[in-house]
């Protein structure tokens, strides 16, 4: 089972939580090509391992929150909220 | 390795089963074929069957990192139908409906294909008007369908709770008759079988780890039992399209995420067709062993294992228990997980490239077993003359790009949602 440390609430578990979606994709200016926006629209990276996504605790706080989560375990390595990101390993 | 017949079986009984032939031969892979097929699951292995069959291209090998049927064709709940409602996708589903009804005997291997009927339930006037016109539709397009009343529905299906004070009482319902299930595995061994005896090797605990391209052609694949060249490579990976796709630096319009399936122990008769219910996501089904087979919506975060969470599990089993509440009486013998490949509009894609050399056949969502064998048959006529068979070429991998999506359930780009 998925749990999820809320940054407000504490650990809280799977259910209480909506998924978002990759949070690594980032929206092209207004006048950027298509070609860009095709890529932003349809295209994913879709990782096997570590993937930094969005988490809605739409039945706790109603914050949306950033996790890396781990793709094959499901082992979540860090929650922040969605302005944060994950140190890079050093 | 002979054919399977009633014959042959009472001849082998009289010398006690001893001297039945393995059903695919365990080849070495060669160096070069002139088309390699990564991933024996359904497609993989219903491409090869009609590379050989249809296009006598023979000199082929599915390269399995597993064992043939252990991916989502032996993982899934088995229903085969074609009650879709776009131009894209109809004639598709309704070809493979033909292929399924002859499976068997073109393949001499019995798929237990039973077109027991698919039942939708609806449980409002406005959900059954939505019917109506799926049902005009299909009959539009020379698909068999029929609208049932409230007291047709309860007839077929005894065991659904037909009270009045129920929480989604049953209005009505659309069936498509000749919809049903087939065993899943069989399908698998069965194409593997009629492959084989065509001439195509069948390579097991072979997994692609690379590409080998010449310039920008792609020529072969490096795997671990060596490097495999071959003028063409086609990938049926299904739920892991994007981690192979990567390996050329290619994005997919895919993200992998988990579908759970049900059975519980083997009971008497309860279930007559495939029946779903519509107010909740889960459909159901009883195998010929008696299982009660069940699943519901997929688990919707992105993943690679095969394997699910509670949430879902008991989301599935609560829709399952408002229909039909004798099902509580059950023992629960297995749950599972398979990795799909979901598109970003719940169609998948056979196609020609995106690299010289390559042939793309991936997202299937959770609807690609009944897709198996006309996914097979449209991918061989795209590998073989390097471009789309009619039925197949509005799958295409640029429709994104180019705004021709095929949408049936109008979600937009929310792989998670179709
Ligand atoms: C629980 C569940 C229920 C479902 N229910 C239904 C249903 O009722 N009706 C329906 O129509 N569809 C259903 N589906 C969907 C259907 O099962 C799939 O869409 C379909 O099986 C996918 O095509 P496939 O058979 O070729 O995939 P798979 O059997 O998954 O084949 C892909 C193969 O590729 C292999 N592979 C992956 N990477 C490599 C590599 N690098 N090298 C070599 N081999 C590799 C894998 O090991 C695997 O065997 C369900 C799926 C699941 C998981
Ligand atoms: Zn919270």
């Amino acid at each position: 089972m998925i749990r999820i440390n809320c940054p407000y609430c504490g650990e809280r578990e799977h259910s209480e939580f909506t998924y978002g979606e990759d949070a690594t994709r980032t929206t092209p200016d207004n006048d950027a090509p298509m070609e860009e926006w095709n890529k932003f629209v349809y295209e994913r990276d879709n990782p096997a391992g570590e993937h930094i996504e969005y988490w809605h605790h739409a039945f706790g706080c109603r914050a949306w929150l950033k996790v890396q989560r781990n793709t094959f375990t499901h082992d979540i390595s860090w929650v922040g909220l969605p302005h944060e990101n994950p140190e890079a390993e050093s | 390795m002979g054919q399977y017949n009633a014959l042959n079986i009472a001849w082998n009984a009289l010398r006690g089963h001893k001297n039945w032939q393995r059903a695919w031969r365990d080849p070495e892979p060669k160096s070069n074929y002139d088309v390699i097929i990564i991933g024996g699951g359904g497609h993989g292995l219903a491409t090869a069957y009609y590379l050989a069959k249809n296009h006598g291209i023979t000199n082929v090998a599915i390269l399995e990192k597993g064992w043939i049927g252990g991916g989502n064709v032996g993982r899934n709940t088995t229903i085969v139908r074609s009650n879709y409602l776009l131009d894209g996708n109809s004639p598709f589903y309704e070809h493979g409906m033909n292929l399924w009804r002859d499976m068997a005997q073109d393949l001499n291997y019995n798929v237990m294909f039973s077109p027991r009927g698919v039942m939708n339930i609806a449980h409002t006037k406005s959900q059954y008007d939505t019917f109506a016109r799926r049902a005009n539709t299909m009959r539009l397009n020379g698909i068999q369908a029929e609208l049932l009343s409230r007291d047709e529905v309860l007839e077929r299906e005894p065991i659904i709770d037909g009270s009045a004070d129920t929480r989604f009482p049953v209005w009505g319902g659309i069936l498509q008759p000749d919809a049903g299930n087939a065993r899943h595995d069989a399908v698998a061994w069965g194409y593997a079988r009629a492959a084989d005896q065509l001439g195509v090797d069948i390579i097991q605990n072979c997994e692609v780890i690379d590409f080998i391209k010449h310039g920008e052609r792609i020529i072969g694949v490096k795997t671990n039992r060596g490097d495999i060249h071959a003028d063409k490579v086609g990938m049926a990976v299904a739920g892991s399209s994007s981690r192979l796709a990567q390996k050329l630096g290619i994005r997919l319009p895919i993200e992998s995420h988990v579908l759970q399936a049900f059975v519980t122990e083997p009971y008497k008769p309860l279930i007559n067709g495939v029946v779903t219910f519509g107010a909740g996501h889960f459909y159901v089904s009883q195998s010929d062993k008696g299982g009660v087979v069940f699943g519901g919506d997929i688990d919707g975060y992105n993943t690679y294992a095969q394997r699910g969470n509670l949430p879902v599990f008991e989301d599935v089993i609560a829709g399952g228990l408002t229909m039909m509440p004798c099902l509580s009486r059950l023992k629960l013998l297995r749950n599972w997980g398979g990795v799909m490949d979901m598109s970003m509009d719940g169609s998948p894609i056979i196609d020609v490239g995106p690299i010289d050399g390559l042939y793309l056949n991936t997202g299937w969502c959770y609807g690609g077993f009944k897709a198996t064998p006309a996914s097979g048959y449209c991918f061989a006529h795209t590998i073989a003359n390097d471009e789309a068979h009619e039925l197949n070429k509005a799958y295409t991998l640029d429709r994104f790009a180019k705004g021709y999506t095929i949408d049936e359930k109008g979600m937009g780009p929310y792989p998670k949602a179709h």
